[in-house]
């Protein structure tokens, strides 16, 4: 196990760097010089080559790269073009907002998807259970900007139940958290059909095991067997799955964080990208992988722990 | 002898047509094709069926709700929104195509080569792969945007570079499982090109999962182009797009509900349709798929 955990700790950095070299590499052949499209048409070209040379273009690319990827190591992603701020502050700053984002999302998703995906099990062929297939892949499918959206128009500006912007006070924990409710849905919807169809599947394999048959043998109550039971086995493959979903729930994160006027990477990526910010754009682009790479990680780890067949397959 | 002519006929044609036959008795597989079907229509007839000039502005009838004039209402340049809705299906339908269809071919290619192909090439291109992978989609399009600016050009790089790895794993891996088959070795023992095996014997047998999963990835490809545009990075106005109506909405989203509630129809309709399609057509022609998602 810990032989398979280093194996695989040594893959998730070279993916990244890897990762990153291809897009430092796109952007190095694409037509365009970014020095020009971030200072405008009006730049002469003193100001050009002193921009280039403040973000380390005027390099040859493999020493921007490996620079680049020095300066990561220790914790230097460059400074903001317009307040020369280090970038690392930044997004330090920003971070804890979206995992709070993503977070919630994932609640959404384990309060509805979870029992969803039970009660699909135990009722196996139901009405109620083709109703959950079928609205499971309805939430898969509908984009989460549209749930944002909706739920902002429905349910902040029409109902006022939730407020519509902001992340709350600081230090006012409990506002802080009605302020999560609607971004939450509208990145966790889509979790909800996936975790509703996982915990479904993976219901109706327990559900067919031995120890289940000798628990039901012994009268235990069918709630107990499957609340108890059933459920704490047919878990543990869908945490496993989770990790996988985490880009999508990053992606989701940046159209939350628009809708709702939230702090977060995501927020500050979009601007960045409005105003030519490069070095913020790549730092959060690099944050964001990495934080797709670990959980990742993580989740093939869990498999690993779970199923040692896996260990063997790298 | 009528008789015999006839039932040959139909014994002949029932096979090619069974699949479609198994996807009508599918209810959803149904609705979605209905849904799919008014997607495509609308799109190719909206300069027939737009009521008015989805360019043409109307400052005083200015974010109308919906009436019998402005079936969806008015934009904030008095735009009628059921025209533009029309013709922003066209820019979806039009990016879904051309990058589905590229990422198609070209992962169909890259994943022949890397399982028909030295193991080298194999490896490197796995490699490539699995980098393109570790991107978030929308981070990667916002890198990319940042330097070559937003359009639609963009917007479909960005699409087929993400979207190509899925097809070419998938090709690779039904390569890999087809090259050692007896067929293939008879092939090769004919005296076979490579190009010959790979392009007439390869590719027949391994493109259906390679459909199914373009099938799934159009609303895919929609969504990201909508939600780029909804960022205001996707194409430039005037052009009409599903996004920037949404875009469009969200700023006026305290004076009408109307825009938002119009932009977002077409794509929950667009993305439903799709999915539900999709997901009957993979039960229908590859039930073996049908656990594993």
């Amino acid at each position: 196990m810990l032989f398979y955990t280093i194996k695989r700790f040594g893959l998730a950095i070279l993916i990244v760097c890897l990762a990153m070299l291809m897009l430092l590499s796109a952007i190095h052949l694409v037509p365009g010089d970014p020095a020009g499209i971030a200072l405008g048409p009006r730049a002469t070209p003193e100001m050009r080559a002193e921009f280039r040379a403040l973000m380390g273009m005027d390099q040859p690319f493999f020493v921007q790269y490996f620079r680049f990827l020095g300066n990561v190591v220790t914790g230097d992603l460059g400074v903001d073009v317009w307040s020369r701020r280090p970038v690392s502050t930044m997004i330090g700053e920003q971070l804890p907002h979206t995992i709070a984002l993503a977070m919630a999302g994932l609640g959404w998703a384990i309060v509805l998807g979870i029992p969803m995906g039970c009660y699909s099990a135990v009722h196996r062929n139901s009405v109620l259970d083709k109703l959950t297939g079928v609205l499971s892949v309805g939430c898969i499918a509908i984009p989460s900007f549209i749930v944002g959206l909706y739920a902002l128009l429905l349910f902040a500006v029409e109902l006022k139940i939730f407020p519509e912007i902001g992340a709350g006070d600081a230090g006012d924990i409990e506002d802080q958290l009605v302020h999560l409710v609607l971004p939450g849905l509208a990145v966790g919807l889509g979790w909800v059909g996936y975790l509703a169809r996982f915990v479904r599947t993976s219901m109706l394999e327990v559900m067919g095991e031995n120890h289940i048959r000798m628990a039901r043998a012994y009268g235990l109550s069918n709630r107990r067997i499957t609340y108890v039971y059933a459920l704490k086995l047919a878990i543990l493959p869908t945490v496993a799955l989770l990790g996988v979903g985490v880009g999508s729930l990053i992606s989701g994160a940046v159209f939350a964080e628009i809708i709702f006027a939230r702090p977060g990477i995501g927020k500050m990526v979009v601007d960045a990208v409005n105003t030519r910010n490069y070095p913020i754009v790549m730092g959060g682009v690099l944050v964001t992988t990495m934080l797709f790479a670990l959980s990742t990680l993580i989740s093939d780890l869990i498999a690993a722990w779970l199923d040692p067949r896996i260990r063997q397959g790298l | 002898m009528a008789d015999t002519i006839s039932s040959d006929v139909a014994i002949r044609r029932e096979p090619r047509f069974a699949w479609f036959r198994q996807l009508l008795r599918d209810p959803l597989g149904c609705f979605g094709l209905v849904l799919v079907l008014l997607i495509i229509f609308s799109a190719i007839g909206a300069d027939i069926i737009a009521p008015h000039d989805y360019k043409a502005l109307d400052v005083k009838s200015r974010l109308a709700g919906p009436s019998w004039d402005h079936l969806l209402g008015t934009d904030n340049l008095g735009r009628d929104t059921f025209s533009r809705i029309l013709h922003g299906g066209q820019i979806a339908l039009y990016v879904a195509l051309v990058s589905v269809g590229s990422s198609l071919l070209l992962g169909l290619v890259l994943g022949m080569l890397a399982g028909y192909g030295p193991s080298w090439l194999d490896n490197l291109l796995m490699w490539f792969f699995d980098s393109v992978r570790a991107f978030p989609v929308i981070m990667f399009a916002l890198a990319v945007i940042t330097v070559v600016g937003p359009s639609l050009e963009t917007i479909i790089f960005v699409v087929i570079v993400t979207t190509t790895p899925g097809y070419a794993r998938i090709a690779r891996a039904s390569t890999l499982a087809t090259k050692s088959t007896e067929f293939i070795l008879a092939e090769r023992a004919l005296g076979a090109g490579v190009p010959r095996i790979m392009f007439s014997h390869l590719v027949p047998n391994i493109v259906q999962p390679l459909l199914i999963l373009a099938s799934m990835d159009i609303p895919v490809v929609i969504t990201i182009e909508a939600g780029l545009s909804f960022l205001g990075l996707g194409v430039k106005p005037p052009t009409p797009s599903w996004g920037s109506i949404l875009n469009d909405g969200y700023g006026f989203i305290r004076n009408t509900p109307w825009l938002v509630i119009a932009g977002g129809i077409p794509l929950i309709i667009t993305t439903l349709g799709f999915t539900f399609l999709g997901e009957a057509l993979r039960d229908v022609l590859d039930p073996k798929l049908k656990k594993d998602r």
